[in-house]
């Protein structure tokens, strides 16, 4: 179905508007989460497990409750009756097993961090204090650490479950009727490669920590969250907590990044709110950085087991996807379903004719895993684009070439593909030649070959990644069919002031998009008012009432869709009014650039008068009420399949092992771009985000579960100094399922440039006979990987970190002055 | 986070502050940059009763010429080090180490005293300070003393500095003319050390004449590689040559193993970076 109208571009689509909201967010006067203070406010500090498993046997929290400026000190014992349990809003199979989930644990903690008291003080410092004097008594339970092992029962996460597998879920083709069998492909296959991949565990790392404030007083509860998803979080909490959604308000001021991390209902928030509650107070909780990187959400984490069958010209005829996906301890908003997020695949742009997906969820005694950026996608393509590559390394073909040997090409589209989705459109060769000619594919494959024929130390390497993704999440009825809680429509009004000014109220919820801007432009061209007099609201429940938030590259797609619906609405409206006041009949209006005219006379009244008419009513056509506001909700028949092509060239230094970054080429088609800068913004954030990934991002426990990567001195998260300019370029092939002919851009550049990396990366050590190097790529499993030639320098990490802030620091300066 | 509670002194000179260090007893902290102490106190491994603050002593701060030596006052920044002509002119080695500390942030409050008293065996400074031969002025309530440099390291996190004692000044010999390179290896820029090398060398005519190698992260305290600088002696200032002698820099060396890799690694790394580092500082 094409819904896509053959509009004029307008003066502010496509336009590279600078951001609107920065100059506010940078400077940081506005409102964040932790700014808001209100009278009486009272301060939370969380007492968190130090052990991945442990049964709780006693907590005095007397010296706690005795010390200066404490108003209060809970345990999961005083709540248990009211805290509810966590909600999961994915449960992929009617049998997945989960254990519930508290806010406070009350009698065992499942993972290191979990949160077992909480202390209520008149001040941060003051709760900080005392949450120190809370004595926890723990007996230690044997703690399921290693994901493999877990999955084989060894020991249990949660015992009384007794097991660790929470579902398996399986998607067939021969069994859907979208493909053939898999069974037969393998049994047929000229060449067939077995390879096993580590998603490591990442943490989402947002800049603004997590801050929730509560205010009790008045009739509606209000909880200000640094949330992605103020309205979702408003439903659940009055589920969890059994509380009258009318007697909620949620309100996501500004928010400093998510990437899915703040996609979640936190134990934080229900904590807050039920203090708020029990002291009749304003209570405000704001994590530390270390708490941040142990107990929010991480993501990814798999081990992905793949059997790619081809035929010796290269065809690959079929792929089997065995997934072992860590859940953590618990299940969070959507944590089982993230994995499956990516079922759809891991046949990327290619036409495979027969595919299977087989995933089975474990839990672990280890902070609970979730969305991240790409959530689902970016493991998939990873499998994928590095699966072609061993195929073009087994039959000794070029990258590109295999992979343009199994793409849908141009013409093919519309392409139902083996997963059953059907691909509106995109244009693989395009974006590939044009990544090409910007790279000097051949003049860097000529380098390389001089470097390997002189045994260069500096080997250069070479990666490609051609990729597809779902997004836009997303068409309500595939959500159902996925078993997914809630729907994937959005919701905009448009609200015409007297003064002429607008008003734009939006359902999503941005936390550092740019949505403010992208709506104004949308809204400006198709109301014909100025960029500067639309105002964008949006996080606060009161106002922005209907609304499914901010993931999965949903936003503009969707959001930014209703917005054009409920724009449009107005100057329907408006039409008979205008008509009336302009003595004309309403089918003579027409509108054009904010003005509406008689169609074949000079008269006519601005779009802002007719906002003052309609609002003052002295003189409206007979039934018509008051007024131009308008409301749409948008629920797209498809999601979007944006697409593109990258290209990496990275030396290798083989002495160290060390990775130098050369160029980076991505050609990405997000289809009709509102906002090229924003574009450009999601897709440089995208890549290094990504080849953090590759490169340099790894939640590491040790073999107690305690983690190890617990600050930003040994979770590297890049900064630009670790980056280099990236060239990219676009193709456009608008999307067809929603009138901007938009697709989402949020995740691509994630998705798409770990793989790329990964495998110039292992093309740089092609001479070397390496075929794998486990991600992040550090030197050392590359020095490895060369020296154990092709061994893949998958060793386990050493759960250590350096001691740059050790105790070790102090007690060894006390004994030195002893001596 | 938020520390614990402490009380402040922010004295104005030397003497006061000692005085306050002596008074609070080992409960006392110094606090010069705070860039390793305050992630200390703020993570709550450490809950000192008092903090006294260097900030205001100003005889503290700066370099100074003084013959034949450069005395670099305990509280001079790291970022005022690097623009310091006269550390640039008499001790390069110095100049290219503080470039590649930390972050610009950290480099404009984070002190050479504070790094050097601090003693991480990652940190930057002690391997230059160790291969150039600093002597390390202290002064405590009887006066001060001066510490050499091969005395000044004792372990982990632990110097000469005793408690009571405050690092007053780091007095460097001055290398004149002499070339010098801090071959640093890390995974992102803003990382401590995997393994430095610092090296000095004096090249006379296409030959190396005097050399001094200091390693970083290769033990609990920054290392000399004797035998590197021994076997450099006299040999050409060429690859060949160069790469003969740091193949024993690895030589009694007790790297750590942690995430950022296995002593063996390390071990591997020590003789590849002691080799760029003198050929570098050889200028070859
Ligand atoms: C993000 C980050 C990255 C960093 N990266 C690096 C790096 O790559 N390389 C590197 O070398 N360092 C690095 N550092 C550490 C930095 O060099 C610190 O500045 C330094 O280690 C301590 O100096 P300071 O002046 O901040 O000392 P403080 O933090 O104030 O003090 C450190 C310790 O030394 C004691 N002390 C300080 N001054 C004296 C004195 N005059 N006499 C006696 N005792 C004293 C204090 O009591 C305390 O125990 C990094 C720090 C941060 C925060």
């Amino acid at each position: 179905m094409t819904v896509t109208e053959d509009r004029p571009a307008g003066k502010e689509i496509g336009s590279p508007r600078k951001r609107k909201e920065d100059q506010r967010l940078i400077t940081g006067r506005t409102k964040f989460t932790d700014n808001i203070q209100l009278p009486g406010m009272l301060h939370l500090a969380m007492v968190r497990s130090p052990f991945a498993h442990a049964t709780i046997t006693n907590i005095d929290t007397a010296e706690a409750k005795a010390a200066p400026n404490v108003v209060m000190v809970l345990t999961g014992a005083d709540v248990a009756d009211e805290q509810g349990a966590l909600p999961c809003a994915w449960p992929i199979s009617e049998d997945q097993k989960a254990q519930p989930h508290p806010s406070i644990a009350v009698d065992r903690v499942a993972f290191a961090g979990e949160i077992v008291a909480v202390v209520v003080a008149r001040s941060a410092a003051a709760a900080r204090d005392a949450a120190e004097l809370v004595d926890v008594d723990y007996d230690e339970l044997p703690a399921a650490l290693d994901l493999k092992e877990a999955a084989e029962d060894t020991v249990l996460a949660h015992p009384d479950l007794g097991t660790n597998k929470s579902a398996f879920w399986q998607f067939d083709s021969a069994g859907a009727g979208t493909g053939s069998a898999i069974d037969d492909a393998i049994r047929d296959a000229e060449i067939l490669i077995e390879r096993e991949y580590r998603q490591q565990r990442l943490i989402p790392a947002f800049m603004e920590p997590r801050s929730f404030a509560v205010d009790p007083t008045g009739e509606q509860i209000t909880m200000w969250s640094a949330t992605q998803v103020p309205h979702i979080l408003k439903l659940m909490l009055a589920l969890t907590l059994g509380i009258p959604e009318s007697k909620l308000r949620v309100i996501a001021p500004d928010v400093g990044g998510g990437f899915g991390g703040k996609l979640q209902v936190t134990p934080e928030e229900v904590i807050t709110l039920l203090a708020a509650r029990r002291t009749g107070k304003p209570c405000k909780y704001t994590e530390t950085r270390s708490e941040s990187l142990m107990a929010a959400h991480h993501g990814r984490d798999q081990w992905q087991k793949l059997t790619l069958a081809a035929k010796a010209d290269g065809t690959v005829t079929g792929l089997k996807v065995d997934l072992i996906a860590n859940m953590g301890a618990y299940l969070g908003l959507v944590t089982p379903g993230v994995p499956i997020l990516g079922a759809f695949m891991f046949n990327g742009i290619y036409k495979f004719p027969a595919y299977q997906f087989n995933c089975t969820n474990v839990f672990t005694n280890m902070t609970w895993t979730d969305a991240y950026r790409g959530a689902g996608r970016p493991e998939a393509t990873y499998a994928i684009e590095r699966m072609m590559d061993q195929l073009a390394l087994e039959l000794d073909m070029d990258p590109v070439e295999i992979r343009e040997k199994n793409w849908i090409k141009h013409e093919e589209f519309p392409f139902t593909t083996v997963c059953g989705l059907e691909y509106d459109s995109g244009n693989y060769e395009a974006a590939t030649a044009r990544a090409k000619e910007m790279f000097g594919y051949d003049e860097l494959r000529a380098e390389q070959k001089r470097r390997r024929e002189s045994n260069d130390p500096v080997q250069l390497g070479i990666g490609v990644s051609t990729f597809t993704e779902m997004c836009g999440l997303a068409p309500s009825r595939v959500l159902g069919s996925l078993n997914y809680g809630a729907g994937g429509w959005e919701h905009a009004s448009v609200r015409m002031l007297p003064s002429g000014k607008v008003e734009v109220v939006t359902g999503t919820s941005p936390h550092g998009q740019g949505h403010v801007t992208a709506w104004s432009q949308i809204a400006a061209d198709r109301l014909g008012v100025p960029f500067e007099d639309i105002e964008v609201l949006h996080g606060d429940t009161q106002v922005s009432h209907k609304g499914l938030d901010t993931y999965g590259s949903r936003s503009l797609v969707v959001g930014g869709s209703a917005v054009v619906a409920a724009a449009d609405k107005v100057i329907e409206r408006a039409k008979p009014i205008a008509a009336h006041l302009l003595e004309a009949s309403v089918n003579d209006i027409e509108f054009k650039d904010g003005r509406f005219s008689v169609a074949g006379t000079d008269k006519g009244m601005a779009i802002g008068e007719l906002a003052l008419a309609s609002f003052s009513a002295h003189n409206l056509p007979d039934g018509v009420e008051p007024g131009l506001d308008a409301d749409a909700t948008f629920d797209p028949a498809n999601f979007s399949f944006p697409h593109g092509t990258h290209l990496c060239a990275l030396e290798v230094d083989t002495e160290t092992g060390g990775v130098k970054m050369r160029k980076y080429v991505a050609v990405d088609d997000v289809g009709n771009i509102v906002n090229p800068l924003l574009v450009e913004g999601q897709v440089h954030g995208g890549l290094v985000q990504g080849i953090a990934q590759a490169l340099w991002e790894e939640a590491v426990h040790d073999s107690s579960g305690t983690l190890v990567s617990a600050s930003f001195v040994d979770y590297l998260v890049p900064t630009a100094a670790d980056t280099i300019s990236f060239d990219t370029d676009r193709t456009v092939t608008p999307s067809t399922s929603n009138p901007l002919g938009t697709k989402g851009v949020g995740e691509a550049g994630t998705i798409a440039s770990t793989p790329c990396v990964v495998n110039a990366v292992v093309d740089a050590l092609k001479p070397f006979g390496v075929i794998d190097v486990q991600m992040p790529c550090t030197p050392e499993r590359i020095w490895k990987a060369i020296h154990d030639r092709g061994a893949g320098g998958a060793d386990p990490t050493e759960g250590e970190a350096m001691p740059h802030f050790d105790e070790k620091d102090v007690a060894d300066r006390s004994e030195g002055g002893a001596q | 986070m938020i520390p614990a509670q402490f009380d402040y002194v922010a004295p104005s000179t030397v003497e006061e502050a000692v005085n306050a260090l002596v008074e609070a007893g080992e409960d006392a902290k110094v606090l010069a940059g705070g860039q390793s102490l305050l992630p200390v106190l703020r993570m709550r491994l450490n809950v000192p009763s008092v903090v006294v603050d260097l900030c205001r002593i100003e005889s503290l701060r700066g370099v100074r010429d003084d013959g034949d030596a450069l005395v670099i006052g305990a509280m001079t920044t790291h970022s005022d080090v690097f623009h310091d002509p006269l550390v640039r002119e008499h001790a390069t080695l110095l100049t290219k180490a503080v470039e590649q500390l930390a972050d610009p942030q950290v480099r404009h409050r984070g002190t050479f005293g504070g790094a050097l008293a601090h003693a991480d065996p990652a940190g930057d400074l002690g391997a230059p300070a160790l291969a150039l031969g600093a002597s390390f002025v202290i002064a405590g309530s009887g006066g001060t003393r001066t510490v050499e440099a091969d005395d000044f390291f004792e372990d982990l996190f632990t110097t000469a500095v005793q408690d009571g004692e405050i690092l007053t000044e780091v007095r460097i010999p001055k290398y004149t003319g002499w070339g010098a390179h801090y071959e640093k290896f890390v995974r992102v820029a803003h990382q401590w050390p995997i393994v430095a090398v610092a090296a000095a060398v004096r090249v006379d005519g296409g030959t190396i004449a005097e050399a001094r190698v200091g390693l970083t992260n290769m033990g609990s305290t920054p290392l000399r590689a004797r035998a590197v600088e021994s076997a450099l002696v006299g040999q050409s200032a060429t690859d060949e040559a160069v790469r003969g002698a740091a193949a024993s820099a690895a030589e009694g060396t007790n790297p750590p193993s942690d995430l950022n890799g296995d002593a063996d690694f390390r071990r591997h790394l020590a003789t590849v970076l002691t080799r760029r580092a003198v050929l570098a500082a050889a200028g070859a």
